[in-house]
């Protein structure tokens, strides 16, 4: 049985890597790149939109649309996993099973103490990298899945407890709302001043500043709070699935 | 040489991909099964990289330099941002399904919960 899965796969793999071979002795050779869309972009991003980092600018404004489907992807992956883990009402309490032991606060001093300390510093980065997105490498998605790892330190350096307490399922839950539907508040700005969806109806600033590109600032601040809401709401039904066990 | 160099990076996105589908395939534990899947996934990172870059070229960033500089191609790259977002919900999702499955199938091995229940 096991031979013949075997079997299978190196027919199937060598069958593969022989048509990834041919295809990409097909494409131009790395470094000449030869794509027309990359240095139209290059060219206007900067005058256009008056945001530095062009991946940003893309990101946010000329394929603005898809990343509304791409933060509504994670929105309904969060529900989908909270669905999938929450209590089934088939399901019984397990006396049998044993006790899992409550777990408790890492033993180490120098753990809890390296954790808490980045905290902070998680949180601070996780900030700058939401609100410059427009500017520097990063942006809504990079510095909100930074923010929502600092709730997952607490975890690490505390209790599952403290980690409920400083992000309750109805704050993340409602963050996670309100950053999505922010999203579709700012492209509606677009349609109320007679333009088009998600197109800029902001002031743009100096490129460069932090407060500049107009919509891609704030479109930046809504999906890192959904970001960082979603995730912490992920990690927060793993972990009530844990209690629930132990308890 | 530099015709080898221009064609090693596809060749090296060829390599994770078939190298995660072997994981995945022989895989003997859910979790290890979802890594590999993201190990294969990270092929495309490397392949959208390898198309959008362009020799002497800089990121397109121009915070800290002249408009009109060269640099690589920023869809690829935003496109790259897309599939990253879209391979950690795929993981967070299997992996809520490794743990219904540990849960109700007593074990993480794929060969022993092959067994269907109705």
């Amino acid at each position: 049985m096991k031979s013949l899965r075997y079997a299978l796969f190196a027919a199937g793999g060598l069958g593969l890597a022989a048509a990834l071979l041919a295809a990409f002795l097909r494409l131009p050779p790395v470094g000449s790149y030869a794509g027309a869309y990359g240095e139209v972009l290059n060219a206007v991003a900067v005058g256009e939109r008056h945001a530095t980092d062009v991946v940003s600018a893309v990101n946010f404004d000329y394929r603005g649309l898809d990343t509304l489907g791409e933060e509504f992807i994670l929105f309904t992956s969060v529900l989908a996993v909270a669905a999938i883990l929450r209590k089934q009402e088939d399901e019984e309490e397990d006396e049998d099973e044993p006790k899992w032991q409550t777990r408790k606060a890492p033993d180490s001093d120098a753990v809890r103490v390296l954790g808490a300390a980045l905290v902070p510093l998680m949180l601070s980065f996780g900030l700058y990298m939401v609100s410059h997105g427009a500017v520097s490498p990063g942006g809504g998605f990079q510095g909100g899945v930074v923010l929502a790892s600092a709730p997952l330190m607490v975890y690490l350096c505390a209790t599952a407890d403290t980690f409920l307490r400083i992000a309750p399922p109805a704050l993340t839950k409602a963050g996670e709302a309100i950053g999505a539907a922010g999203y579709v508040l700012i492209g509606c700005l677009g349609l109320l001043a007679g333009k088009q969806f998600l197109e800029n109806v902001l002031p743009l600033g100096t490129p460069g500043h932090a407060w500049s590109s107009g919509t891609i600032f704030f479109l930046n601040l809504t999906v890192g709070l959904a970001v960082a809401a979603g995730f912490t709401e992920l990690l927060s039904v793993f972990v009530e699935e844990v209690l629930r066990r132990e308890t | 040489m530099t015709a080898l160099l221009s064609f090693l990076p596809y060749a090296v996105a060829g390599w994770i991909l078939l190298w995660g589908l072997y994981g995945i395939v022989t895989s003997k534990n859910l979790i290890h099964l979802v890594i590999c899947l993201a190990v294969m996934q990270s092929a495309t990172y490397v392949l959208l990289l390898a198309i959008g870059y362009k020799a002497g070229a800089v990121a397109p960033v121009y915070a800290d330099m002249p408009g009109g500089t060269p640099a690589v191609d920023p869809l690829v790259q935003a496109l790259m941002l897309t599939d990253i977002v879209v391979e950690a919900t795929v993981a967070a999702l299997l992996l809520a399904l490794a743990v219904q499955a540990n849960e109700r199938g007593g074990s993480l091995d794929p060969a022993k919960l092959a067994r269907l229940k109705g």
